[in-house]
């Protein structure tokens, strides 16, 4: 025993040595995955990523992905053991790495955590994000004018800000094109699950909804939709394959622009994380106008619904911010003043709301 | 024919050769799924047993990583004795970090000296409390304790998931299911010795665990109430006749395996994650059931057990890291090593003859003619 601890304490001095000692060529860079990629949605999207960084780079940079890795003490000894075998950038692909991937940023000053929808940062810790909102509001835009019975379901993951920016910006855009429309809200408290979103998908249906959306990650409630006749988007990756006859169009992640540049700044020296831990600035959230955000083509829909959606497009690339006042809730109170529009930080803090067209009340 | 016959002793040289030689198929046959898969089967080999612990800090890890599994299993394993099958453990880890994790965020302010004793002891109780649910069941009407106590592991899974969402969640949190972190009197330290140092992320927990360990196998072998256990468990009717009560020895198993699995659960997050989260055990409290099996039900055989099964987990990232090896091969070779193991385990247990019909007869004869 005494002597194994001796060993123990040699290999952490040699190992502080080593560290110190690496060696730039080629750039290494790591990835983790919550789930193993497969062919749709979330991760999937991420992989795409990895490996169009792979082929724009060539043998610059070398690139290692570990799936599967669960959000606790494990992504935490992963992200380690990633650091330690010399990746100079590990991109966290899932919210809930997001502490542990600063505990290790602590302890590896030299290595660059990219970590992808949180909001904690350090001095080598930066975080990159896509503004999905911007699709979800093109999306109600075509719901609204879809819809004949005026019911439009909407499967929710969890009641985060994401969460919240993505539904009102669907209620927002809905709205615009329907005042009579209405939607019915599922939380299914889940990202991917393709049994609880298609049973909720099903519930939906049987209550009338005729145009379907979803925050979650499986293609369980477009193939619902499919069998039904009805209508729905596809989430994260184009879902086409799946429902071709119910998807309106897919928002697809686009992270290798990100990727791509965060790289290149490593490789140039002008890599950084922005002015501080509470917004946005220096750190990257960009959506439809840098092409982070994709829409997929517009099918499935008459002329001019596509035309609708064109413009409403056109305009989000075009800088237009969805959250600009006057804003009503569900219950007729002002939230957003006129004159007034949200702001990144405020897109974090200041989203908790059920906008005019949304049923029921929010969760807890 | 082919007969299994019992053996009545099972020699310790028998135990070390059938799992040397489950261990040694488990590696042919590993090697030839890598092979078939178009990797380098010593390559992978390497990855998955050897380079995870190659480092120092790796050893460290391991012992993590093993951590939660040796507590949990060192408890089962006198449930298990007592033929009493708490296959809940995972329920019971989650009430533990609830019960403990209480303690740190809303009593965080009693004297910093005391505040790990009483989340230790909060941790226990809950998972005591957890087991004291099918135990009462089954001691008052006779239910299934397999059936209740796994499925509270999902009533508690729920319930930790609802907490974190709800009531317990930080209101700084931007509505994302985590608690406040826990003080730092909360935490579990890392073991950082006089003149040597801290030895990467090794824990007290882990010292604890070991300890945990060694007290179980001393309980079991040289108390009364490890007798008990274990005459309950062999023979019950034998037992009885001896003034044993199954009832108690019911009550008693399930609250130190549930105790245990708390135990666990309050180490886990104090250690080694610091607040409550939706998911704070990953399967610890299933995959402890394979530990306790592995280690024959043996608390001192759960330490190395539970240091085997971490380590194919830990391979399984290496290998991923190093060679691109998809996780679920990983399971693929846990799976072959648990089998390899257990059908070791039968020949430790039974003593195989083979014979052809009317070969028992000659046999018989042979006996005669040479006596």
């Amino acid at each position: 025993m005494k002597k194994m601890i001796k060993m123990m304490a040699l290999s952490v001095a040699a190992l502080g040595m080593s560290v110190g000692a690496a060696v730039a060529d080629p750039l290494k860079v790591g990835f983790l995955y919550l789930t193993t990629p497969g062919d749709h949605g979330w991760t999937y999207a991420h992989e795409l990523a990895r490996q169009e960084v792979q082929a724009h780079f060539g043998d610059k940079v070398e690139t290692t992905f570990v799936e599967n890795v669960p959000e606790g003490p494990d992504a935490e000894r992963v992200v380690r053991e990633l650091a330690r075998q010399g990746n100079q950038v590990i991109f966290g692909t899932s919210f809930g790495y997001m502490d542990p991937m600063l505990k290790v940023s602590k302890e590896f000053p030299d290595v660059k955590f990219e970590h992808i929808t949180g909001y904690k940062r350090s001095g080598n810790m930066a975080t990159g994000n896509i503004r999905f909102y911007e699709g979800r509001y093109v999306q109600g835009i075509v719901a609204g004018m879809m819809t004949k019975s005026n019911k439009i379901g909407y499967i929710a993951p969890f009641p985060i800000p994401e969460a919240y920016q993505g539904l009102n910006a669907f209620a927002i855009g809905m709205r615009e094109a329907n005042p009579d429309a209405e939607i019915m809200v599922i939380w299914a408290n889940t990202w991917a699950d393709p049994v609880k979103e298609a049973d909720a998908a099903k519930v939906l249906v049987a209550q009338g909804a005729d145009v379907m959306a979803q925050h979650t990650d499986t293609p369980a409630m477009l193939q619902t939709a499919e069998k039904a006749g009805i209508h729905g988007f596809g989430q994260a990756s184009d879902m086409k394959e799946f429902a071709p006859n119910a998807q309106l169009f897919s928002s697809v992640n686009n992270w290798a622009p990100y990727y791509i540049q965060k790289i290149e700044q490593v490789l140039d020296g002008s890599w950084s994380t922005g002015d501080g831990p509470d917004h946005w600035g220096g750190n990257t959230w960009k959506g439809m106008a840098d092409n982070y955000l994709e829409l997929t083509a517009f099918e499935n829909m008459p002329d001019d619904v596509k035309a609708a959606a064109e413009a409403a497009a056109a305009k989000v690339k075009g800088g237009h911010n969805i959250f600009t006042g006057p804003i009503k809730d569900n219950k007729g109170n002002v939230v957003i003043k006129a004159g007034d529009a949200l702001d990144d930080g405020r897109l974090w803090s200041d989203v908790f709301f059920y906008a005019e067209g949304i049923q029921g009340e929010m969760p807890g | 024919m082919i007969n299994l016959v019992p053996r009545k002793e099972i020699p310790l040289r028998l135990t070390l050769m059938t799992t040397g030689i489950a261990v040694a198929l488990t590696l042919v046959a590993g090697a030839g799924i890598f092979a078939i898969l178009g990797y380098d089967p010593l390559a992978a080999l390497y990855q998955f047993f050897i380079a995870p612990v190659s480092r120092g800090y790796q050893i460290a890890d391991l012992f993590v990583k093993a951590c939660p599994l040796i507590i949990i299993a060192s408890g089962l394993v006198f449930s298990y004795r007592a033929n009493v099958w708490n296959i809940g453990a995972e329920g019971q880890m989650i009430f533990g970090a609830l019960f403990s994790g209480y303690v740190a965020l809303y009593w965080g302010g009693m004297p910093a000296p005391l505040l790990l004793p009483v989340m230790i002891l909060a941790g226990m109780l809950g998972g005591l409390v957890w087991a004291m649910i099918p135990a009462i069941l089954k001691t008052r009407f006779n239910t299934n304790e397999i059936l209740v106590s796994l499925m509270l592991t999902y009533v508690a899974a729920l319930f930790i998931d609802w907490t974190v969402r709800g009531p317990w969640r930080d209101p700084m949190s931007f509505g994302f299911p985590l608690t406040p972190m826990y003080p730092d009197a909360g935490l579990i330290s890392k073991v950082d010795l006089p003149g040597v140092g801290r030895l990467a992320q090794l824990h007290w927990g882990v010292v604890g665990a070991l300890l945990l360990a060694v007290v179980a196998w001393f309980v079991l072998r040289h108390t009364m109430v490890g007798f008990q256990v274990k005459v309950m468990g062999d023979a019950p009717r034998a037992g009885r006749f001896a003034g044993f009560r199954p009832a108690l020895v019911t009550i008693l198993v399930l609250s130190i395996s549930g105790g245990a699995a708390g135990l666990a659960g309050m180490v886990e997050v104090s250690a080694n994650i610091g607040q409550l989260q939706p998911n704070i055990s990953f399967g610890y409290g299933f995959t402890a059931i394979i530990v306790a099996f592995l280690a024959r039900l043996n608390p001192m055989a759960v330490i190395i057990a539970g240091l085997v099964v971490a380590l194919a987990e830990m391979g399984g990232d290496a290998a991923q890291i190093a060679m691109g090896i998809p996780k679920v091969v990983t399971g693929v070779f846990k799976g072959i090593l648990l089998f390899m193991l257990l059908a070791g385990e039968t020949f430790n247990r039974y003593h195989v003859e083979f014979r052809l019909p009317g070969a028992a007869a000659r046999a018989a004869a042979k006996e005669g003619s040479g006596a």
